[in-house]
């Protein structure tokens, strides 16, 4: 099948603004976007820059705005997309040239919430015991690959560029819901400041954002409610 | 720009992250890394890491050294195995006390599950051996939470990093390593590290073929750098295909599959490796179950008459052969969807399929080289047969050969490989700051890498080291994958020649300074294609067939004369190849039938 790309591309060494090029490419429907990307780049025009690595939606490379919709590049097929397809990059962090942006805001929001078990208990020799019951409590939390695609979707974050965001709060969560961690009140303390948790306005942008299916409004309304009753 | 530290890691791993939270605790260290820490391949690996914990049933770690030597064909240094297996047991507890969220029994210990290769006696005939559950795992994403909560410990220790900067260079002065050189992704700035230590973890290299499961950034940079400055590749000729990747797009699907019950089916509807493996049948090692699959494909059975074969967890299926096994297990769909849920997600995005209720079309991908930089048990990078180590170079992960995995790796074993040796590498590391003095740098320093820098921006040839990377990756598939013979050998080692100068003429579009990837994808490309050179020429010249390396003109092993390690030099334009002795502990060769 035969699908036009448009892609914003902007390189400051060289353009003043963004602008829109097109692509025409051969694909097939269960290809995905990233390969038709790489093909672009190693093509037709070799400028065409990304981030990738995996190429099959682990390590989070490659969150984009794809036909309006934040998607890995790797983890959206071209039979979803039609024929007329728009890429830009993810929204609200500065664009370093073409897709790729400035992960450093985003990774230093993921830091502020102290993203390490927090414990100080001598442990043993062997491992600290943990009910499945318990360990299933943070599961869905555990499986975040910090792509920005949840944080980058969020209009509370557009608004408001010191909003923790959606991603810094599910890595939270991991952490406050797991039985073997002593670190909750600290962290929810940083999710009750201004900048935190109470930004969020329940838009579930982030959840139909999120590559790995995670609820992320459901985390964060439990982080908000042990916020409200101090238990978790 | 110059910067001085003790310590220099070069990638952020699983090996890199574990050496340097050892490092940093006593020497001044930053952490180098083409890619953020957590987009590193450690982070896509699914089934489970192999420690003899013990928790579900009796384990000893010294099965799980009989299994590793067993597994590699013999080749690799039993010395090595058996540290590994005995830390492997402190390492995963370690990796708990951090955090990790392994899955748990139910009387809250990690649990563990099945995994190819892995064995204890027999209760009922110890001289029989039956497979045991020994890989720790949380769900099928154990990598992705030891990456993660490897990160996790860093930013509370407060490593330095350097992220996105990636290695070009290897700084050596007198045979003294001295520190590395660095080109900042986002200026394109080179960058000068003087150290006293450099440790490499740069991962694998499995793009240098088609089909594979490897990230677009595994393209062997540490392990050519280190070749282009004179020091030995080991065994490159060991690459493992992994059987069971997804047809025609090679992404992973974990053993752990059938570590819970899935079985292989071919085209006519047979469970087929129990023609090959009577005892292990599904969970036989790697290379076994690779064979296997290509010759039922080569002989007519591949599924639909085409080059795959399927790989079926529905309950239906892996519930009746349970009872046919006598196993008293059932599974679930929901079983499925709680224990490989990444699995089932995979599937129903690029397959369409539901893996609880539709079997997977799967084929053999490239998934590990067993070669490497040679090291010894302290991760030193060793430079002969004789293990000279080299002062203040030391090597963990995918791109060392310690050997721990010889001809054949077991599947969980990289991980214990990574954490065990980045963890010892690292201490390593800081004993040796302690005692040694800056080695002062050579007279070149970031000059040659400037100067092939430039020799590709001024090149004409752009969008061209696209067709060399896709010829290559095609040649390796076809002449160098699982089946290799003399005349495919040869033709590819020609080729790949014909390939190498072809790249001297790519050039780059994009000129610019910024985030150039069109010139890093470039240089990663000489990586591989050196890299594709020297395991050819290896396999070339191994007249044997040991684990992954089969030759059809000499399909037996041949320990007389081959019980050995290749080191292959780059010596001018020419490959020089040299041997070194295996080390053999307590278990001699013996026929390896499973
Ligand atoms: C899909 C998949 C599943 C797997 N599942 C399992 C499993 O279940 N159990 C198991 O034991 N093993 C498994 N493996 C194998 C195992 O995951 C890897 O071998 C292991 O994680 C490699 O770790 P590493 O630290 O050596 O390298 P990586 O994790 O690959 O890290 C390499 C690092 O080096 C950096 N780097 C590379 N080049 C440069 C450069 N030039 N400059 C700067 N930095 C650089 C990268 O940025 C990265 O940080 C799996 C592998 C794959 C592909
Ligand atoms: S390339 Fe890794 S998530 Fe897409």
């Amino acid at each position: 099948m035969r699908a036009t790309i448009k892609i914003l591309r902007f390189n400051p060494e060289v353009d003043k603004t963004s602008h829109w090029a097109e692509y025409q490419v051969d694909t097939e429907p269960n290809e995905q976007l990233l390969n038709v990307l790489h093909y672009i780049k190693w093509n037709l025009d070799g400028t065409l820059t990304l981030r990738r690595s995996c190429a099959h939606g682990i390590c989070g490379s490659d969150a984009m705005v794809v036909n309006g919709r934040n998607r890995l590049a790797c983890k959206v097929l071209m039979k979803y997309l039609g024929s007329s397809v728009t890429v830009e990059p993810i929204r609200g962090l500065r664009v370093i040239k073409d897709l790729v942006v400035d992960m450093e805001p985003f990774m230093a929001k993921y830091k502020s919430i102290m993203p390490y078990l927090i414990n100080d208990e001598d442990p043993g020799s062997r491992e600290r015991p943990q009910s499945p019951e318990e360990r299933e409590r943070f599961d869905d939390t555990t499986k975040c690959i910090l792509c920005a695609a949840c944080t980058t979707a969020c209009p509370s974050f557009w608004a408001n560029g010191e909003y923790v965001g959606p991603a810094a709060i599910v890595q939270a969560h991991r952490f406050i819901f797991d039985s073997r961690d002593r670190g909750a009140a600290e962290r929810l303390a940083v999710m009750n400041e201004w900048s935190g948790v109470w930004r969020c306005r329940t838009i579930f942008n982030c959840v139909e954002a999120c590559p790995r299916d995670i609820n992320v409004t459901k985390a964060i309304g439990e982080v908000k409610k042990a916020i409200l009753f101090d238990e978790v | 720009m110059y910067h001085r530290y003790d310590a220099v890691i070069v990638g952020a791993g699983g090996a890199g992250l574990m050496a340097a939270l050892q490092a940093s605790r006593q020497a001044r260290t930053a952490v180098l890394s083409k890619l953020y820490p957590t987009r590193s391949h450690t982070g896509t690996a699914q089934g489970g890491i192999g420690a003899a914990l013990g928790n579900v049933e009796e384990d000893r770690w010294e099965w799980h050294a009989f299994d590793t030597v067993k597994g590699s064909d013999y080749l690799a240094d039993q010395d090595a195995v058996e540290a590994m297996c005995r830390e492997a047991v402190d390492t995963v507890y370690e990796l708990e006390h951090m955090g990790l969220p392994f899955n748990r029994t139910r009387d809250g210990r990690i649990d563990q599950r099945r995994f190819g290769g892995h064995t204890r006696p027999d209760p009922k005939d110890p001289s029989k051996r039956i497979a045991v559950q020994r890989a720790c795992y949380a769900a099928d994403r154990t990598g992705h939470m030891i990456l993660q909560t490897l990160y996790q410990q860093c930013i509370k220790q407060g490593v330095t990093f350097y992220d996105e900067f990636q290695v070009v260079d290897l700084l050596l002065n007198d045979g003294v390593c001295c520190g590395v050189v660095a080109y900042e992704i986002a200026t394109g700035e080179l960058h000068v590290f003087h150290a006293k230590a450099v440790l490499f973890a740069t991962g694998g290299f499995g793009r240098m073929f088609k089909i594979t499961s490897n990230a677009h950034s595994l393209t062997g940079d540490g392990l050519a750098i280190a070749y282009r400055r004179g020091l030995p590749l080991e065994d490159m000729e060991f690459f493992q295909f992994h059987p069971t990747g997804i047809y025609r797009m090679g992404i992973l699907i974990t053993e752990g599959v059938r570590g819970e019950g899935g079985v292989l089916i071919n085209g006519k509807g047979e469970r087929f490796m129990e023609r090959y493996s009577p005892t292990l049948k599904d969970l036989a090692p790697r290379d076994i179950i690779s064979r296997a699959i290509y010759t039922e494909i080569r002989e007519g059975r591949g599924a639909n008459g085409k080059d795959f074969v399927y790989l079926d967890v529905t309950p239906a299926t892996v519930n009746r052969y349970f009872q046919q096994d006598g196993v008293d297990r059932r599974i679930t769909a929901h079983d499925v969807e709680t224990k490989l849920p990444d699995i089932a997600d995979f599937c129903r995005t690029y397959l369409g399929v539901d893996p609880a209720k539709q079997p997977m079309p799967i084929q053999p991908t490239a998934h590990y080289g067993m070669g490497g930089i040679p090291t010894n048990v302290e991760a030193q990078v060793v430079i002969d047969s004789r293990n000279t180590p080299l002062p203040g170079f030391y090597a963990a992960g995918e791109c060392a050969c310690v050997s721990v995995h010889g001809a054949n790796r077991l599947g969980t074993n990289s991980l214990v490989d990574i954490v065990v040796f980045g963890r010892r590498g690292g201490k390593k590391m800081v004993e040796y700051c302690q005692q040694a003095d800056l080695t002062p740098l050579p007279a070149e320093t970031d000059g040659p890498a400037r100067a092939e820098i430039e020799r590709i921006k001024a090149n004409r040839a752009t969008e061209a080291a696209g067709k060399i990377r896709a010829t290559m990756q095609e040649l390796m598939m076809d002449r160098v994958g699982i089946f290799r013979k003399e005349a495919d050998l040869s033709q590819a080692v020609s080729k790949i020649r014909a390939l190498k100068a072809e790249y001297e003429k790519v050039g780059v579009r994009d000129k610019s300074a910024r985030f150039n990837t069109d010139l890093l994808e470039t240089l990663e490309l000489g990586y591989l294609l050196d890299l594709a050179e020297v395991t050819a020429f290896s396999a070339l010249n191994r007249t044997e067939s040991r684990g992954a390396h089969l030759r059809e003109d000499f399909p037996d092993r041949d320990d007389a004369n081959w019980l050995k390690h290749t080191l292959a030099y780059l010596d001018g334009e020419n490959i020089r190849l040299d041997y070194k002795p295996v080390v053999i502990t307590k278990y001699e060769p013996q026929a390896r039938k499973y």
